[in-house]
């Protein structure tokens, strides 16, 4: 017969540590498991919109520019509530009735925006990627249901055409599935209409046979980190003009990102979002890059304009950041400053210190802010959103806190929780303890321009400031290269961020 | 040859240990040159009255152990093997077996029921022997006494070993008639009594319908009864485990005999022998558990629909029960807290009064309250104790409103007697109540606190004093600070009333863990998961102290690794220590690793902390085995792509981890970092998923590995194939089978136990884990067409998860997410087959109507994707 079993004795402690962190590690890998798939099927989610913008044309957010509205009198709270949630993963219903400053926020939300270089970041050299950023607009570009539309930083639409890129083009047989989608992010240049692509992250497609064989050799090759570094330390080729329009037997729908280059009307493409539905939003930029290389020249999207293929998609030629790859970016032609690129960054929407722009006269015509007339304001100029309790933020998260105006001030004035306002910066400048913003001395202007869809982000306002003040110097990207070579064996110091 | 077996039996059992080996080696070989004949001579010699005792005791033993086994894969070859035996061996052993449990040698007997049992428990399963139950009962009472006696004893372990299905009702009668006849006091043997008592306990779930009918249930529960006044104490005994069990199995029969199963159990707690007094404890503990779950599956709300009706047997009987259960609480034993397997009736009854509060909740708080105001104070330790103990053991179950005045105003009593009672045993209870008032009234849930501004600095104090105490009340006053930290764990990044003595509590947590005497009482580990709870529950605002114990707790965990020529005794002691410090880095990584900030400065670090865990891997013990893999799982889900770097090094120890069948828990936890590092790492995890893949399937084709593992498993194909897309490819062929025939088996499993629909659910889920995985990981890919041989049979297991009604709300959840998943990978192809699906409709509308949000969630992508897949 059995014994019974005695029962655990009761004043002994009751708790396994043990038994509770397994169960803690099993939750999170639960729920780590359970976000890999939600992202997964979100991005196909999200751009499902994208991919049918005509379906209800009533709502196409682009069209209601000139009419912004005050948000709160717009949107049933409902609408807002959700929206506020969880911008990556509402319902595409609802994206779809999202209006004014709403939908640009949620369009400009896709973009991963660069920080502005105020400091040299370590180990430059072995780390990041430079290029010369194409003077012209940011944009993401989509190419669907035959047609390509490119969208501006605040989400409005600055092109709609007809593209070489998949399903960028009534001309082809549409018959296939329209299930796949590629979001690459693009400059465009106006002078010569180009795109030049500078990041891509999602691609997507079944049928692009002549992609398969590359993606398959590419995904096969276990040497993958070596492969791309080798590749990155030559330039990248910019593009094959004599490839002609690979034959497909299906099309597909594709989002693009890029920057619209008004002088020579080209979008360079800076970053690919979705290539024929593998989400690149998780890889490395070294991954991303070698796919935008691979990948887009085959499709033709960079020959030259015809009637199908209206503009003309550009590869950046990405560099290492070393001597000679930060010089080369820096030889002047028209363009904007440089765009540092870290090499382990995945593709993260919004702001982010693992991309960074850096400017100075000689390679950019625009380092320091005009006005709306194209002149520079004597004292410099920031846009802060208005909070809650009447601080005023930038659009970094989180946000930083440059100011506060009292609650008479607000009332009289007539602003609300969330208006941009633009401020300028007095006599007292910023001031600084310690690396920390700890006063602005700012002056109240106005409301900002309605088109806005942030506030300035911190690291602009202090480059802008030191822009204005102590400029950080090509020489000194120059010489952080030599030094950080110097410093490679220092052993690396705990700092404590409390 | 008989003559040699009695000779090897019995030097197999020489001192000499080269006689006893050599012994040894010549039965092994008999065995493995022919088993029929080795087994038929075992059985020759048990059932010889003429050999000694000795060995047929042991040939009986060796018998037995050719026919059962511990782990579950033996013991399932060991069943073929008898299956699969000659028939007529089988009839002349089973005859031999049958005849021994007459012989006059008692330990022959014994042995030979034991044989029995195990023969039955292989045969009766597949309708073999079925004269065994009339063979034994056949003339019993005719037999002589010792004959009588083995064979209840006989029947007794045939009920333990085999299911209540496989023996038909009408043998189950004429077993109960002669084990309750056995029992009965007519029954002037002794003996004969106690194992008929026995074989009852065993034979108590095959009663079912004996227990249904009243005239029946009548005599069995009368002659249960008088059993328990038996002048035998054994007897007493075991007839008050059969009143526990029937408390469990039969609940709802015990109206009728409640109030005389009191005046029993009352009588044996206040008079008869501690073996007894307390199994007539348990049996109110029993009770208590029996409407615990009652009432908390009804949630109080009972309607003639209801399964079990809750009779309130606790509440009823709480005026003379409370008072019953008070007095044992004076019965402590000197030195029980220092002793980890004390169990006395002090003890017993403690227990019995939380489990009282838990069932009746703020009913029994008057009762006790003039017990405790009367002794807490009083010269004696035992009362002091005792009222302590009784406090403590009330504070789960009442409701806060009925407990916070109370110990608000107890709390200043407890803090001083912390400190200044003479008594270690009353310190000791002192700071295990303390431990309770923080565990079950302190935290966010609670309007009024009790631990404010005004009495967190002397608490603290207090606590932190009593840490330097004797090793068994220091191990209770880190188990108090240890909930006192789980109240503030919803602090969030805010401010924690505990961050103006973090350090101070980490300090002194530390000094605990390097006491000398820091073995006694498990006061180490006790120390190691305070502080974990201390830096789980800690905030933003204490990150830079968190920070700080990093190198200190890899300094520590360097020293053990460094440790020279240790005797086994030291060995085991560092591998316990390694596994403490590896859990505490885990909790450590996890803290750091959740906020950006953090996670920046703490992840230089990562390449030594690596470089210890895997260190850690050469040591034999699988605790720490398993604390280092735990560890490295957080590291990797901290470190994202940049784990790729320990990749070539952590491999064989990954590989290591799920080749380990024996300590299952190992091999479960390496299976959830596999999960961990695909998605940390995403395609960079191919070069290696070849070796992972092949370890995976073997773990899967093992009827050597803990079930348990098998769920987490096919999850863990999801995860793969999400990481590398189309690489997936490969595996197909021999993931999709493998897939597949699971799915089968749990489809249907109409007639199980909540335990097997348990387990069945969490296998299920696993299979759709991996489904979904699979089609996400391909979508895009121009290799979907590869999945689509597969997609009937998926909308087939779907459907038949929708029919069988026993899914549970995880399962509901996944499996309509994998519909959305198909639809979305295959998109128009799967249109006619989504279309064709019996109930895929019908499931997708159930979910979108849901009450679950997650379901819904899942339910309103599936019809996103499906109303897609459909109009392409």
């Amino acid at each position: 017969m059995a014994p019974h079993d005695l029962r655990r004795p009761f004043k002994r402690p009751a708790i396994s540590d043990q038994q509770r962190r397994r169960e803690i590690s099993l939750q999170r890998q639960a729920q780590n498991r359970r976000d890999a798939q939600q992202h997964a099927r979100c991005l196909a989610s999200t751009l499902l919109y994208l991919q049918f913008p005509q379906a209800e044309p009533a709502s196409e957010p682009e069209l209601e520019l000139e009419s912004v509205p005050e948000f709160q009198a717009e949107f049933g709270t409902e609408l807002e509530v959700e929206f506020e949630a969880s911008p990556r993963e509402f319902d595409i219903r609802q994206a779809s009735k999202l209006k004014g400053s709403q939908a640009r926020k949620w369009f400009a939300g896709q973009l991963m925006l660069p920080e502005w270089m105020i400091d040299v970041p370590d180990q430059l050299a072995q780390d990041w990627y430079v290029f010369a950023r194409p003077a012209g607009k940011r944009c993401f570009v989509v190419s669907t249901n035959g047609t390509t539309v490119s969208r501006l930083r605040n989400g409005s639409i600055l092109n709609r055409f007809p593209s070489a890129l998949p399903n960028g083009a009534r001309a082809r047989d549409a018959s296939g599935s329209a299930q796949s989608y590629s979001i690459l992010d693009c400059i465009f240049h106006e002078s010569d209409q180009t795109y030049y692509v500078i990041d891509m992250v999602c691609w997507r497609g079944y049928s692009l046979y002549d992609c398969t064989a590359e993606f398959r050799f590419f995904w096969l090759n276990s040497k993958l980190a070596e492969r791309s570094e080798w590749f990155y330390s030559k330039p990248f080729p910019i593009c094959s003009p004599q490839r002609s329009w690979p034959e497909m037997p299906l099309l597909n729908h594709i989002p693009f990102s890029c920057i619209f280059h008004e002088s020579d009307q080209t979008y360079y493409v800076i970053d690919m979002v979705c290539w024929r539905g593998y989400s690149l939003y998780d890889c490395t930029a070294e991954f991303r890059f070698f796919w935008l290389n691979s990948k887009l020249a085959e499709t033709g999207a960079c020959d030259q304009p015809s009637y199908y293929h209206r503009y003309r998609f550009c590869l950046v030629q990405v560099y290492n950041c070393d001597q000679a790859g930060l010089s080369a970016a820096y030889v002047p032609y028209v363009k904007d400053g440089l765009i540092f690129y870290n090499k382990h960054a995945h593709y993260q929407t919004g702001n982010t210190p693992l991309a960074l722009v850096w400017k100075d006269e000689n390679c950019s015509q625009y380092v320091i802010d005009t006005d709306s007339k194209g002149q520079i304001p004597s004292q410099q100029q920031v846009v802060l959103e208005l909070q809650d309790n009447g601080n005023l933020t930038t659009s970094d998260d989180p946000p930083v806190v440059f100011g506060f105006l009292d609650e008479g001030f607000v009332q009289k004035s007539g602003l609300h929780p969330g208006n941009l306002l633009r401020f300028a910066i007095s006599e007292g400048g910023l001031s600084f303890v310690d690396g920390k913003l700890a006063r602005a001395d700012l002056k109240y202007l106005g409301k900002s321009n309605r088109a806005r869809a942030f506030a300035d982000s911190y690291s602009k306002v202090v480059f802008q400031h030191m822009a204005r003040h102590s400029p950080l110097q090509f020489d000194d990207l120059l010489a952080s290269i030599g030094s950080s070579i110097d410093q490679e064996d220092k052993p690396s110091e705990v700092e404590m961020v409390g | 040859m008989a003559m040699e077996v009695t000779q090897i039996l019995l030097n197999a059992q020489a001192v000499d240990g080269t006689v006893r080996k050599q012994a040894e080696e010549s039965l092994k070989q008999f065995q493995e040159q022919n088993l029929p004949s080795f087994l038929l001579s075992l059985a020759g010699e048990l059932s010889n009255e003429d050999k000694p005792v000795e060995s047929r005791k042991l040939a009986g033993l060796i018998l037995k152990n050719a026919l059962d086994a511990k782990e579950q894969h033996r013991k399932l070859e060991l069943v073929q093997r008898w299956l699969s035996l000659d028939t007529s061996a089988k009839a002349q052993i089973k005859a031999g077996l049958l005849k021994t449990l007459s012989s006059l040698a008692p330990d022959a007997r014994s042995t030979a029921s034991q044989v029995i049992a195990k023969v039955a428990g292989i045969e009766l399963p597949h309708k073999q022997w079925p004269e065994l139950i009339g063979a034994l009962l056949s003339n019993i009472h005719q037999l002589p006494a010792h004959t009588r006696q083995a064979t209840l004893e006989t029947l007794g372990y045939v009920c333990e070993e085999v299911s209540p299905d496989v023996v038909d009702q009408d043998q189950v009668n004429k077993i109960l008639t002669a084990v309750v006849q056995g029992m009965n006091a007519s029954e002037s043997n002794s003996d004969v009594r106690l194992v008929a008592t026995r074989a009852l306990y065993n034979a108590l779930g095959f009663a079912q319908a004996n227990f249904s009918n009243d005239m029946e249930r009548d005599y069995i529960m009368r002659v249960v009864c008088e059993a328990t006044l038996s002048p035998e104490l054994k007897i007493r005994q075991a007839a008050f485990e059969c009143l526990v069990a029937i408390s469990s199995t039969y609940y709802e029969k015990l109206s009728p005999y409640i109030q005389d199963i009191f005046n029993i159990t009352a009588k044996a707690v206040k008079e008869d022998e501690e073996p007894v007094a307390l199994q007539a404890i348990e049996f109110w503990s029993s009770v208590c558990d029996e409407e615990i779950d009652i009432l908390e599956e009804y949630g109080g709300d009972f309607t003639g629909d209801s399964d079990i009706p809750c009779f309130y047997f606790v509440k009823q009987a709480l005026p003379v029960l409370v008072p019953m259960l008070l007095e044992t609480l004076l019965k402590q034993e000197e030195d029980q807290d220092q002793d980890e397997g004390a169990w006395n009736i002090a003890m017993a009854g403690g227990t019995c009064l939380g489990l009282v509060a838990q069932t009746v909740g703020d009913d029994v708080v008057q009762l006790v309250m003039p017990f405790i105001e009367e002794n807490i104070t009083k010269p004696d330790w035992r009362q002091r104790e005792a009222a302590t103990y009784a406090f403590g053991s009330i504070l789960e179950g009442p409701s806060p409103e009925k407990l916070i005045p109370l110990v608000n105003l107890a709390l200043n009593f407890m803090l001083t007697a912390l400190m200044k009672d003479p008594n270690n045993h009353v310190k000791d209870t002192t700071a295990w109540t303390l431990g309770r008032m923080f565990e079950f009234l302190h935290g966010s849930a609670l309007e009024t606190p009790i631990i404010t501004q005004a009495n967190i600095q002397q608490i603290i104090t207090v606590l932190l004093q009593s840490m330097k105490d004797v090793p068994n009340v220091a191990e209770k006053a880190c188990g108090a600070l240890y909930f006192l930290a789980q109240g503030y764990e919803d602090a969030g990044s805010s401010s924690s009333p505990l961050t103006p003595f973090f350090q101070e509590i980490v300090q002194a947590l530390l000094t605990v863990t390097h006491r000398e005497d820091a073995g006694e009482s498990r006061l180490r580990t006790a120390a190691y998961e305070t502080l974990n709870e201390v830096v789980r529950c800690s905030t933003d605002e204490t990150a830079p102290m968190v920070l700080q114990l990093v190198p200190l707790i890899m300094m520590e965990l360097h020293q053990t690794l460094e440790a020279q020529k240790l005797s086994s005794d030291e060995r085991e002691k560092q591998n316990e220590l390694q596994g403490l410090l590896c859990g505490c880095l885990q909790v450590i990584i996890q803290k750091l690793g959740s906020s950006e900030p953090t996670k920046y400065v703490f992840m230089q670090y990562a390449d030594q902390m690596m470089a210890l865990f895997l260190r850690v891997f050469a040591s034999r013990s699988a605790t720490a085995h398993e604390e280092a893999m735990l560890a490295i799982g957080a590291l990797a889900y901290a470190a994202g792509t940049d784990f790729a770097k320990y990749m070539s090094e952590f491999y064989r120890y990954l590989e290591m981890g799920l080749q380990n069948f024996e300590d299952y828990q190992v091999c479960a936890i390496t299976v959830g970092v596999v999960g961990d590092i695909c998605r940390a790492l995403e395609d960079k995890i191919l070069p290696y998923c070849d070796g992972v893949m092949t370890q995976l399937l073997k773990d899967l084709s093992s009827n050597q590995l803990h079930r348990s593992v098998k769920p987490p498993i096919f999850s863990c194909f999801g995860d793969i194939a999400l990481a590398i897309g189309e690489n997936f490819e490969k595996y197909l062929m021999y993931a999709m089978p493998m897939l597949q025939s699971a799915a089968e088996l749990s489809a249907h499993i109409s007639g199980a136990d909540d335990d097997m629909l348990e387990y069945t659910n969490s296998l299920r889920n696993g299979i759709l884990e991996a489904y979904s995985g699979i089609f996400q990981g391909f979508k895009g890919s121009s290799k979907t067409q590869l999945l689509m041989p597969y997609a009937p049979h998926v909308l087939q297991f779907l459907d038949s998860l929708y029919m069988e009604k026993d899914m549970d709300d995880a399962v509901s959840k996944t499996a309509i997410g994998v519909l959305g998943d198909l639809a979305d990978t295959l998109g128009s192809n799967a249109g006619p087959l989504i279309q064709q699906s019996v109930s895929s409709r019908d499931f997708l509308n159930e979910c979108l109507s849901s009450d679950d949000h997650l379901i819904r969630e899942s339910a309103e992508w599936a019809k996103l994707a499906i109303s897609r897949a459909i109009s392409f």
